[in-house]
């Protein structure tokens, strides 16, 4: 599947939710599913800069496309990270790059886009955009 | 029920801003430590500036600008009564408390020696730790830290242990932001003192909840924001004694703090302008007086009393819910609650709570080595103000509740 479709498909999970504490509930529910980052990769190196709590993330390239692994100590946060990441695993970087974000407005989580959010969101994003980025000057 | 005589319905009409709704629920504004609401009595004197007054003050001959240095200096007079300060021009007027410290720090780069030693509290902000290891940085002078115990109290007999000749500066603040400990300035100041030693008190929690008196403290320095009492952001003061500021070089140069400039020397201008460079936050400043006037017009003795019963209250409701854990149980506090739920980070606690209309602050608090001294990464911090209720009091303890039923 594209990014794009996966997108889709979670904007389709999300409208089945006619109120916010349905919506975090399944995020909450989203991120017990989270691919795990090996304990290993647990640094500081790798902690998200921008957020409360503390999110890691680890890429790695699997046959020319980016696999995410990541962790948060906080439960709304893993979600987050793990919507993110089922978007953008398993993607040409290329692609990671250039795939918009729209979706999390879609979803009922536009409060988290703002970037002075605690939560930093937009971090996260930039972050994985950034793995997308490197991995990409590395394949070329 | 509560039993202080304060008609709450009839002050929380003062402040529009807890009409508002949040996310479709009635607002509940518990984020007091961080910043104070502000009454409508305040909003109309910050309008009424511009509408009428706005000018440029001490300089201007012309009638605005007469009326707006009166207003600003009988503000300065207001704040002088309301700390009990000797002298006017002992009360500068500052962008807050970080700038406040700023000030003394930077002032006694030239006062301070390779070897001196500076006190301060395990429970200051992060205002008040950094200025002063970047003083130690500029001037080789040693740090040192004043312990605290699992109650967040201070250790006094270490702090008694630590005061040498070699003490130069003590700083601590009046109340912990993160835990809400009154800590014991009295007999910090006057051990201080016979050390030799100058005192610093950082006010910026306490101002709102305990009127401080300077000349029976006796104090050196103390600092308090505007914001944190009813009044705007971006204005605060700095109390020093008189003695000390004569002693201080000027921190900014600039317009207003100047007698005579030439190319060839500068001399300062008297107290207090020597220490106010530039244009001042007038607005702001004229605000803050205003503030005060509110909060002297409900009585400060009555806040005290009434926000103690709400603490008592909120701690004995809290702690009813199974798990939880209050952060700082000083035998004095203020009305500050930081606390976590066994095995819930307190950011998901503050983003659920902040769905159902209820603000309270999660995180370090600026206060980091608090949250290393407990092993854990935040609290969720609930402050109280005159303005809460009981009722309100009890939305949070049912929200906490409901975000542990969807966290745990």
């Amino acid at each position: 599947m594209t990014i794009a479709e996966i997108q889709e498909e979670i904007v389709d999970e999300f409208s089945m939710f006619d109120d916010w504490m349905q919506r975090y509930e399944y995020m909450i529910e989203l991120g017990k599913s989270l691919p795990l980052i090996e304990e290993q990769y647990k640094t500081e190196d790798n902690i998200i800069k921008g957020c409360q709590s503390k999110v890691w993330v680890h890429a790695e390239l699997d046959d020319e496309k980016l696999v995410f692994t990541a962790d948060s100590d906080a439960i709304i946060t893993k979600g987050i990270i793990a919507i993110l990441i089922r978007a953008f695993s398993n993607q040409r970087p290329q692609d990671i790059i250039d795939a918009n974000t729209e979706f999390i407005d879609e979803i009922g989580l536009k409060e988290h886009l703002s970037p002075t959010r605690a939560n930093g969101l937009v971090s996260m994003i930039k972050q994985l955009k950034l793995y997308a980025v490197a991995y990409q000057t590395q394949l070329n | 029920m509560l039993e202080v005589g304060l008609d709450i319905q009839k002050i929380r009409k003062d402040f529009p801003i807890l009409q508002r709704e949040v996310n479709g629920k009635p607002l509940v504004y518990l984020d007091n430590a961080a910043t104070s609401q502000t009454p409508q009595q305040v909003i109309d004197v910050i309008v009424d500036y511009y509408h009428r007054y706005n000018a440029n003050i001490h300089r201007g001959v012309h009638t605005l600008s007469q009326e707006a240095t009166d207003a600003y200096e009988a503000a300065r007079g207001t704040i002088q009564k309301h700390f009990n300060i000797a002298k006017a021009h002992e009360v500068i007027l500052t962008s807050g408390t970080t700038h406040s410290i700023n000030l003394v720090a930077s002032g006694f780069t030239s006062l301070l020696k390779e070897g001196d030693e500076i006190l301060v509290s395990a429970m200051e902000h992060h205002s008040n730790i950094v200025p002063w290891q970047m003083l130690c940085e500029r001037t080789g002078g040693v740090l040192k830290v004043i312990p605290m115990n699992e109650n967040g109290e201070l250790v006094m007999t270490e702090f008694h242990n630590l005061l040498s000749d070699k003490t130069k500066l003590v700083f601590c603040n009046h109340v912990s932001n993160a835990l809400g400990t009154v800590n014991p300035i009295a007999e910090i100041i006057e051990a201080s003192h016979k050390a030799g030693a100058a005192v610093l008190v950082d006010g910026a929690q306490a101002a709102a909840h305990i009127k401080a008196d300077m000349q029976a403290l006796d104090v050196d320095f103390y600092t308090a924001s505007a914001h944190k009492m009813c009044g705007p952001t971006g204005v605060g003061m700095l109390y020093g004694k008189e003695e000390w500021l004569t002693k201080l070089p000027p921190y900014q140069g600039g317009g207003e703090m100047i007698a005579e400039v030439t190319f060839e020397k500068t001399t300062y201008a008297d107290l207090p302008h020597k220490f106010e460079a530039g244009t001042p936050n007038i607005c702001g400043g004229i605000a803050f007086g205003a503030a005060l006037d509110y909060l002297n017009g409900i009585g400060m003795e009555t806040i005290v009393q009434y926000e103690e019963e709400l603490l008592n209250y909120a701690t004995e409701q809290l702690l009813a819910i199974d798990v939880l854990k209050i952060y700082g149980t000083a035998e004095h506090k203020t009305s500050v609650i930081s606390f976590n739920i066994e095995g819930i980070h307190p950011y998901d606690i503050g983003t659920i709570l902040d769905k159902l209309g209820i603000a309270v602050r999660t995180g370090h608090h600026c206060a980091q080595p608090i949250m290393d001294f407990y092993g854990i990464p935040g609290t969720v911090r609930a402050s109280f103000s005159f303005y809460n209720t009981k009722e309100e009091v009890d939305v949070l303890v049912a929200g906490v509740k409901r975000a542990r039923n969807m966290l745990l």
